[in-house]
């Protein structure tokens, strides 16, 4: 009787919602291929109206779907790091951030810049020793004639330079902590020269202006640094462990401890202050908040500290994972963010996490079915599905809770 | 007292004046163009070029300037009339230019093409932007206007990446692009062998030729001359076309949808209709505008670096100058963004480069910058000239941020063009005296 009623519902259901029917019906679809392509069954090859759509299952070990699932949850870390970012200041300022991938970039060059410097010159010890050598004259200046130049430029090979979580740990954290600072320092000289004097402006000339933005950093960056695409980290001596067949090396384990500690941070920060119980009233109602006495201003400096602060060291961390870097590298992966945002509804930190996850999830394990030539439709899917989102869920996957 | 009077009455007058000669928007657009020309003219002389060069450098840049005019366009009906934020340009572009391609490349070429005459192309390819268009506009203009650009900018990189995908290189030509362009339609014209320079000119070709070589042109600039005319002529096809729709009860309830949608709705207009036709026509004026941009004519390159989101930026950075809103003030914007944002930086560089001597030649910027401190300024001066590009798109960003908080009307988009056929300064109601027209303007509402 209940199972009847279940189904009656879901009958109902997909007759009402068809679009939302035929998404269901091909993720079923999908889960069934994959689970066929695990146990190594091959049925067809289906043809559809003349054209072949190849077998349905095949061969697909489990140790590569681990594989691209853990790749998916390192880049989703990632982007669920840098979407609380960009969902907090979209939902408290409302516009969508377009310069939000830039930030990312800016965070990490500087906070690469920074780990470069330390590590290329030994560590900070040298650093110290000489530092108090050339003011009081005790001691002895070890760092003898580095080249600091393409040291900060980010120009030396890094194994030269030991860009390296296990050789030079101290100039990593370090590196992390310029990151978050700069990016910080960025965003808040941003939104004091461009944001603030159009407060109260509509969203769209908003977006607008982070496209100047967002150009702006972009090929300041490619001043400062050049517009050639580097490697930045070394894996030399890194140690490296083996699950399921996959290989997981120390950086990666760095990137998904630092990532779930920050977004617990975040966790605690809203829930337990005053302040995070503002930046919510904020985001419902921004004028009720001001007649409430919440002081808007602070709370916007806050969310600008607390966005930017993360996303760059989203930046930093992406590097330290997939060791290239350019001056493009945050831009391209703006679009994702956006979709790991919308997933999860606007203004829900949670959902950016859940949304970044899923995106990076998909944009990865998508490949189980994007084999050989089809696999550039990565991330093309990840923004199909976003599309799809917006259509039958806009509030988001998790129904728009607030939360942040 | 009375001379400084009199001073400042002839300047009112003089202003007068010239704001009368001005007015005309047919005016506007000349004296753009003439200047642009002058400066590219000035540009070439300053360079050393000879007169062939400069000739090529003015058709160059006008070229480009009727070619962002036309995106321009058609990003205005989008967004300045309809007010739809579509930031998806670059990819109804792609669509455009590659269906070109693909309809009337040649069937031995590779990758093959169906071999159809070239307007088939043309009208194919407007048609398949336009079907994009609609396909993408009838689910997404549901959606809230900063929704609606992700939507949009997504669907435009969806369409770049399939364009790149090996998956479908037999038919796209992938990364590499499709090499197997139609051929210009300006070479049919002129030549009886479009594939070779030197073949036989057809008569129209004689007697342009003839008259070209007068001047010294060779027959490549010749070539791109005729094109770069035949573009202008459909810019102001496009204009005129958009001018009277934009007069049509279908431009009036566009307009009456960006100034208060519900206000439209209250008034028995099915905006949502409304809105997805405006959407599908941008949509086919963007693969026009592709059409000529890329698949044929002096720029021809059917690639997908082609149709970066950058692309879709500058067009909006050129309808932003230009205000949006206005057709003229469209094609003022794009013509002004191409020359002067866009092809005048090298230039100056150069000429700044030569007038000074400025030879040095930095590998970064902090060797530019560290000589500052012994007063020497050359290193500096040298790294940016040399990094003009870099430099260029910096100042568009800035130049973005500065044109939305300062003037974002742009040029000419304060210019109010009211939603309704007939003036309403005017009183048209039968039986009214001459003296009470003030009177009757007030009941409606009075222009600005």
């Amino acid at each position: 009787m209940e199972r009847t009623n279940a189904l009656d519902h879901g009958v109902r259901y997909a007759r009402d919602n068809p679009g939302v029917a035929v998404v269901a019906a091909f993720a079923a679809l999908l889960l069934l291929d994959l689970l066929f392509k695990l146990v190594g069954v091959s049925i067809g090859p289906l043809t559809v109206a003349g054209t072949d759509l190849g077998p349905l299952g095949g061969e697909m070990p489990l140790t590569r779907v681990f594989g691209y699932t853990w790749d998916g949850v390192v880049i989703g870390l990632v982007i669920g790091l840098a979407s609380i970012g960009l969902s907090l200041t979209y939902s408290i300022l409302n516009f969508a951030n377009f310069a939000h991938g830039d930030y990312i970039t800016a965070g990490a060059f500087s906070g690469w810049a920074a780990t470069y410097i330390v590590a290329g010159l030994g560590g900070l010890l040298p650093i110290l020793e000489t530092a108090v050598n050339a003011l009081t004259g005790i001691g002895q200046r070890s760092i003898t004639d580095t080249d600091m130049v393409s040291l900060v430029l980010l120009q030396t090979p890094p194994a030269t330079a030991g860009a390296n979580v296990w050789l030079s740990p101290i100039a990593v954290i370090l590196g992390l902590v310029v990151a978050v600072g700069l990016t910080i320092v960025m965003a808040l000289v941003l939104d004091r020269v461009v944001y603030k004097p159009m407060r109260g402006a509509d969203g769209i000339s908003l977006l607008i202006a982070s496209i100047g933005v967002a150009f702006a950093i972009r090929y300041l960056v490619a001043l400062v640094f050049g517009n050639s695409r580097r490697i930045v980290t070394s894996t030399d001596k890194l140690p490296e462990f083996t699950v399921v067949g996959t290989r997981i090396n120390a950086h990666e384990v760095t990137l998904v401890v630092v990532a779930v500690a920050l977004m617990l941070g975040m966790h605690v920060l809203l829930q337990r202050t005053k302040l995070g119980k503002a930046m919510r009233a904020m985001a419902d109602n921004r004028d009720l908040a001001r007649v409430t006495g919440i002081p808007t201003e602070h709370v916007i400096r806050t969310t600008w500290i607390l966005g930017a602060g993360l996303t760059g060291a989203a930046g930093f961390l992406l590097v330290l994972s997939q060791s290239g870097l350019g001056f493009t590298t945050g831009w391209r992966l703006l679009l994702l963010i956006f979709a790991a945002v919308i997933m999860g509804g606007i203004g829900s930190i949670y959902g950016a996490i859940a949304g970044g996850l899923l995106i990076g999830l998909a944009s990865r394990v998508s490949l189980v079915w994007l084999q050989g030539d089809f696999s550039s439709f990565a991330d093309p899917a990840a923004f199909a599905l976003m599309i799809l989102v917006l259509l039958f869920r806009p509030s988001g996957i998790f129904g728009g809770v607030k939360t942040a | 007292m009375s001379a400084d009077n009199g001073a400042r009455s002839a300047l009112d007058d003089a202003r007068g004046i010239l704001e009368r000669v001005f007015a005309p928007d047919a005016v506007k657009v000349f004296a753009m163009f003439a200047g642009i020309w002058l400066l590219f003219i000035w540009f070439g002389t300053q360079l050393g070029y000879a007169d062939h060069f400069i000739f090529a450098l003015v058709r160059r840049v006008t070229f480009l300037s009727a070619v962002y005019a036309l995106a321009v366009l058609a990003l205005n009906i989008q967004w300045g009339y309809a007010g739809l934020f579509n930031i998806g340009v670059a990819g109804f572009m792609a669509v455009g230019a590659y269906s070109v391609a693909m309809l009337s490349g040649s069937p031995g070429g590779t990758p093959p093409g169906l071999g159809l005459p070239l307007p088939i192309g043309i009208l194919g390819g407007v048609l398949a932007a336009t079907a994009i268009g609609l396909v993408a506009a009838l689910p997404a203009l549901r959606l809230k206007a900063d929704y609606l650009a992700i939507v949009t900018v997504a669907i435009s990189e969806i369409i770049r990446l399939t364009f790149n995908s090996p998956a479908f290189a037999d038919v796209t030509g992938g990364a590499s692009g499709f090499d197997n362009l139609p051929t210009n339609p300006v070479r049919t014209l002129l030549l009886t062998e479009p594939g070779s320079i030197i073949s036989e000119p057809t008569a129209i070709g004689q007697t342009i030729f003839s008259f070209t070589a007068e001047y010294g042109l060779q027959r490549l600039t010749v070539l791109n001359t005729v094109y770069t005319l035949g573009t202008l002529a459909v810019l102001l096809g496009v204009y005129l076309l958009l001018e009277r729709a934009g007069k049509s009860p279908f431009g009036r309830v566009l307009k009456a949808i960006r100034e208060d949608e519900v206000a439209a709705r209250s008034l028995g207009k099915d905006t949502q209709n409304f809105k997805v036709r405006a959407f599908a026509l941008g949509c086919g004026l963007m693969g026009l505008a592709g059409i000529l941009w890329y698949a044929m004519g002096p720029r021809a390159s059917v690639v997908p670096v082609n149709f970066r989101p950058p692309l879709t930026f500058y067009i909006f950075i050129a309808l932003i100058i230009g205000g949006s809103g206005s057709n003229t003030g469209s094609i003022l914007g794009g013509a002004l963004f191409a020359s002067l944002l866009f092809e005048a930086p090298p230039r100056v560089a150069t000429i700044i480069g030569n007038r000074y001597e400025i030879a040095a030649d930095p590998a970064n910027l902090v060797q530019a910058l560290a000589p500052i401190v012994e007063g020497e300024l050359m290193p500096l001066a040298g790294f940016l000239l040399n990094n003009i590009d870099t430099l260029r798109f910096i100042g568009m960003g800035v130049l973005l941020v500065v044109l939305v908080q300062r003037r974002p009307e742009g040029l000419l988009g304060a210019r109010k063009e009211t939603a309704s056929a007939v003036s309403l300064a005017e009183d048209t109601r039968p039986g009214t005296a001459p003296e009470r027209t003030t009177a009757a303007a007030d009941g409606g509402e009075v222009d600005e």
